[in-house]
């Protein structure tokens, strides 16, 4: 039997305010263990949390930019549970009260647009760290992360399989990176998502019974995670057995999962709401200012290169990946460099470039607008296309301006008569038989002495004023051109 | 000591602050003489978990220096500046010993002060110790105190009331100035009412509750136990205001600040509780106080309060799912008493929790899981929290034409030790006059207004709307100054033998 997989998504993103959500602690990675803390990230006895209204600020504007309803009035709510990383014994979350209803994000499947819908989006605060093992056999706590500020994105089950999941993912990245409310960075935890997965036969309207897979912290994870539980969920069907309703861990090394804990241990959260905070009250002026801080969405600059710029779809997908990507393209166009070189300069040289030595913009020692620089230089004629890529070459390597770097690498393009008129003669005298094969006729040896004459000038001839010299000195002057 | 000193422990706060203005005693004086009453009897009350004698020696040889040179350059000192007070031993202090009167955080010392500990610093007082309390502040009698009992200074047979017991025991007894205590659902009013002491439970949001150990978070409020009305409110001034380490704490309206006086005041005497089950001495309490105020013109008259019978339910649903999760983070993880012997995690809790949590904290943290457990969370806690929206709408309904309420604090005066610790909810009923204010987050104020035939204190509770403390302390007055009890003292030899003979 043909079987479809669904899935939803609950992803959980650290937001970047300056300072943690319920106290003046800095929001920062890493630090020595239990550092970057103090009473209230704590919870010592007596601590209050008191909301950070950035925390506020910057969830509204993820929320706006995923389309959502944004709650005039929300509610802080606790999640009792026990565990040594979290020290209140509680998260501080919310519940029936989200502060972001509904929405929707688009994204691009080999099988074209699809929209996503969202159930909510809430905020909440993150949880210390347990090192297991890294001191005897003991269990040690860093409380550095309490009081990170999260949202958790929740899904609709709209996604159908792994290619989808991570695309759905991918593009929350994106719209999180433009708004600048989050760093996005995977490999540092502050992105992750939860996995929900369960199949139904082709057409069938009900759901299947789902599984639920936590804390994937790469698109990868989270494609090969989906793809194995629907494998295996597929093999259970198969066999006549049932899927069980439970928590699995996916073990990311094995590409596997097993088995957590099943509905009958599902924990009892005891929700309430936080009677430490007050509910947080969000107006419509305040809504208004936010939507109009709002940049430009990956979706819409994407659709502005195809559309208004004329760049190719699959162009202005790479362009479009990331924010950084996206405003260095821009930088280089800024130069006053055209549509077409400057799409060439970046994807074709740059990213190739970056690719291959698996670099990723940000590591780049210079900006877009040295870039843009560089291919102006190149559109007025005074470096060559080759003394360019050679000027780049050196430019990744340690940054640098590019025509002091043209100067110092002595790739400007040789313009004045003498040194036109030296590299003709040299190409001339060290080439006989090409000359006297050229008048006997051979229209090609004008190629060969062209480049003996290129050579001769170093490879930075103009060209056009090269050629037209050797054109001169072969056949006698132009009739006409003066 | 000087001939004066020994007197110090009959002056009220203000009182003692002017003498060490004007010079006749100084504030090392006063706190030695405080400190030589401790010492002389605090064994039998049991009113200190921690006594702070070398570190309120040197803070009042610091604020001696500071009367000096106020004296000096003619500048006003902080209005307490020497004057030696206790706090509740909830309440966070940097660097001195904050128990909660638990074994699961004995020898805690937290590594910063509650904003209320601050505010008292900068009035310039100097704090003699830590109080002791009911277990995390959830008792009636005190007899909850994972330490010891606290003992009523009037008879020390009988319990102090709780939970704030150490600091109404302590003011009683003149082994402190003045105290702060906290209020949950009666926890100042009901010891200041046993012990003879005029205790305030401020509106909720006056007073910080930030560095005050919660018991439950949306009806705690810090306040003053003292010996006088005058202190109690200019204690009150101290603490009151906004505090940005607490979202709940709101700036006090500007009309609140006004003062108030009696004449025509419209009080009312809630019939519900001038029944037969309150004590006739108590009923005769309330009547005589309602002649004074009614003879300085205040328009007195009885009324019906409604929704009291729903108070206690929802209070103990509201105040135990709250406290079943403010006091989780009690594990011993990282901080408090960790058990020792266990095999896992849930091991560590569960070994952690069952041997550092008394009987009565245990059995609020088992009600208050249950009423918020998936199946039962509407049926009590959505209940409750429907009962207390339907309470604060009784009130509102009683303030819209009275400005305040004339009532007991307590169905009796101060009980035998003992007497109710087998039967809860025998003992949960002596809240039934006060969790009321506690669910309305009303203010609500305990002064002394007599004495029974058996020589215990009565205490009246006066209770406003939102705000009106000022009208309170106006209406407390009156009935102080009628009632004439600041004269009057426990005697504390007595207490001593008649602890003897109880034990």
């Amino acid at each position: 039997m043909a079987y479809e997989i669904v899935c939803g998504l609950e992803i959980h993103a650290e937001l970047s305010t300056a300072t943690k959500i319920w106290c003046g602690c800095a929001n920062e990675f890493g630090g020595e263990p239990n550092t970057r803390c103090c009473p209230v990230c704590t919870g010592l006895p007596g601590a209050l949390p008191v909301l950070n209204r950035r925390v506020v600020a910057f969830a509204v504007k993820a929320g706006l930019a995923m389309h959502c309803t944004i709650a005039p009035r929300s509610v802080m709510a606790r999640k009792n549970y026990f565990y040594p990383d979290m020290p209140k014994a509680y998260q501080i979350s919310q519940y029936e009260a989200p502060l972001c209803l509904g929405g929707h994000v688009d994204i691009e499947t080999s099988a074209g647009p699809r929209r996503i819908r969202l159930t909510r989006i809430h905020i909440e605060e993150d949880a210390g760290k347990l090192l297991h093992d890294a001191y005897g056999t003991g269990t040690l706590v860093d409380l550095n992360r309490c009081g990170v500020p999260l949202i958790e994105i929740v899904s609709e089950p709209d996604l159908r399989g792994a290619e989808e999941a991570k695309a759905y993912m991918e593009a929350v990245r994106e719209i999180l990176e433009a708004c600048a409310v989050s760093d996005v960075k995977m490999q540092e935890g502050s992105m992750r998502a939860d996995v929900n997965v369960s199949i139904r036969p082709v057409g069938a309207t009900e759901y299947g019974t789902r599984t639920e897979m936590k804390n994937l912290n790469s698109f990868r994870a989270v494609h090969r995670a989906v793809e194995a539980e629907a494998k295996r969920q597929e093999a259970l069907l198969a066999a006549g057995k049932k899927v069980a309703q439970e928590t699995r861990q996916w073990d990311d090394n094995r590409g596997e999962s097993r088995g957590m804990r099943g509905k009958e241990d599902a924990q009892d959260y005891r929700y309430f709401p936080d009677p430490d905070l007050v509910p947080i009250l969000v107006s419509e002026s305040d809504v208004a200012r936010i939507r109009a801080e709002l940049p430009e969405l990956p979706a819409e600059r994407r659709a502005r290169y195809i559309g208004t710029l004329g760049i190719a779809e699959a162009d202005a997908a790479l362009l479009t990946r990331s924010r950084a990507e996206a405003e260095l393209f821009e930088a280089v166009l800024a130069q006053g460099v055209g549509v077409r070189a400057a799409v060439t300069w970046v994807v074709v040289e740059l990213f190739a470039r970056l690719n291959a030595a698996g670099r990723s913009v940000a590591d780049l020692p210079f900006g877009g607008a040295a870039l843009g620089r560089l291919a102006a230089l190149v559109e007025a004629g005074k470096v060559n296309a080759g003394s360019a890529r050679r000027i780049l070459g050196s430019m990744m390597e340690q940054g640098g301006e590019p025509a002091a770097l043209a100067e110092s690498m002595g790739l400007l393009v040789v313009a004045d008569e003498g040194g036109i008129a030296a590299a003709v003669a040299a190409a001339l005298a060290g080439s006989p038989a090409a000359v006297a094969d050229y008048r006997s006729g051979s229209a090609k040896s004008f190629g060969f002495l062209m480049g003996q004459a290129m050579k001769a000038a170093g490879g930075r001839a103009d060209p056009k004023l090269l050629q037209a010299a050797l054109r001169e000195a072969l056949d006698g002057p132009a009739e006409g051109k003066a | 000591m000087s001939a004066y000193a020994a007197g110090i422990a009959t002056l009220d706060a203000l009182g003692l602050a002017a003498a060490l203005r004007r010079r006749e005693v100084s504030s090392p004086e006063a706190t030695r003489a405080y400190l030589d009453r401790i010492d002389s009897y605090d064994g039998t009350i049991g009113a200190y978990l921690h006594v702070r004698a070398d570190d309120a020696l040197r803070d009042a040889e610091a604020a001696q220096r500071t009367l000096d040179a106020a004296a000096k350059d003619g500048s006003t000192p902080p209005p307490f500046c020497g004057v030696p007070v206790a706090l509740k031993d909830n309440l966070c202090t940097k660097g001195t010993p904050t128990t909660c009167a638990s074994r699961l955080l004995a020898g805690y010392v937290p590594p910063y002060d509650a904003t209320a500990v601050e505010r008292i610093a900068a009035s310039g007082a100097v704090v003699l110790g830590k109080l002791n309390m009911d277990e995390f502040a959830m008792g009636s009698s005190n007899e909850n105190s994972a330490v010891k009992p606290v003992r009523n200074p009037w008879d020390a047979a009988r319990v102090p009331g709780g939970s704030s017991g150490g600091s109404a025991a302590a003011v009683a007894a003149g082994l402190a100035a003045f105290a702060l205590g906290s209020d949950t659902g009666g926890s100042i009013r009901l010891p200041a009412a046993f012990c003879g002491v005029v205790g305030l439970k401020p509106t909720y949001g006056s007073v910080s509750r930030y560095g005050l150990v919660a018991f439950a978070s949306s009806l705690d409020q810090i306040g003053p136990l003292a010996r006088s009305v005058a202190d109690a409110e200019a204690v009150f001034g101290l603490l009151a205001g906004r505090d940005p380490h607490d979202a709940t704490t709101v700036d006090r309206p500007a009309t609140a600040a006004a003062p108030r006086i009696v004449k025509g005041l419209r009080v009312g005497l809630p019939r519900e509780f001038l029944t037969d089950a309150v004590q006739p001495e108590v009923r005769d309490a309330v009547r005589r106080a309602a002649d004074w105020l009614a003879a300085e013109g205040a328009e007195v008259a009885e009324c019906g309060l409604p929704a009291v019978e729903h108070w206690i339910p929802a209070y103990y649903v509201v105040s135990s799912a709250e406290a079943s999760s403010n006091l989780a983070r009690f594990d011993g993880v990282r901080y408090g008493n960790r058990a020792v012997g266990y095999e896992s995690i849930a091991g560590m809790y569960m070994k952690t929790r069952s041997e550092g949590f008394g009987a009565e904290v245990k059995r609020r943290i088992l009600l208050g899981t249950f009423v918020l457990s998936a199946g039962y969370h509407d049926a009590y806690y959505g209940s409750a929290q429907k009962a207390r929206a339907h309470i604060r709408n009784g009130f509102d309904r009683v303030f819209a034409d009275h400005d305040l309420l004339l009532g007991p604090v307590a169905p009796q005066t101060a009980f035998r030790l003992g007497e109710k610790t087998g039967d809860p909810i025998q003992m949960y009923l002596q809240d039934i006059c006060t969790v009321g204010a506690s669910l309305a987050g009303i203010p609500a104020l305990s002064v002394p207004a007599g004495f029974d035939a058996q020589g215990l204190p009565i205490g009246l509770q006066l209770t406003g709307p939102a705000f009106a403390e000022n009208t309170l302390f106006a209406a407390a007055g009156c009935i102080e100054r009628a009632a004439g009890c600041r004269g009057r003292f426990p005697d504390l030899g007595a207490a001593a033998s008649a602890a003897g003979a109880g034990r």
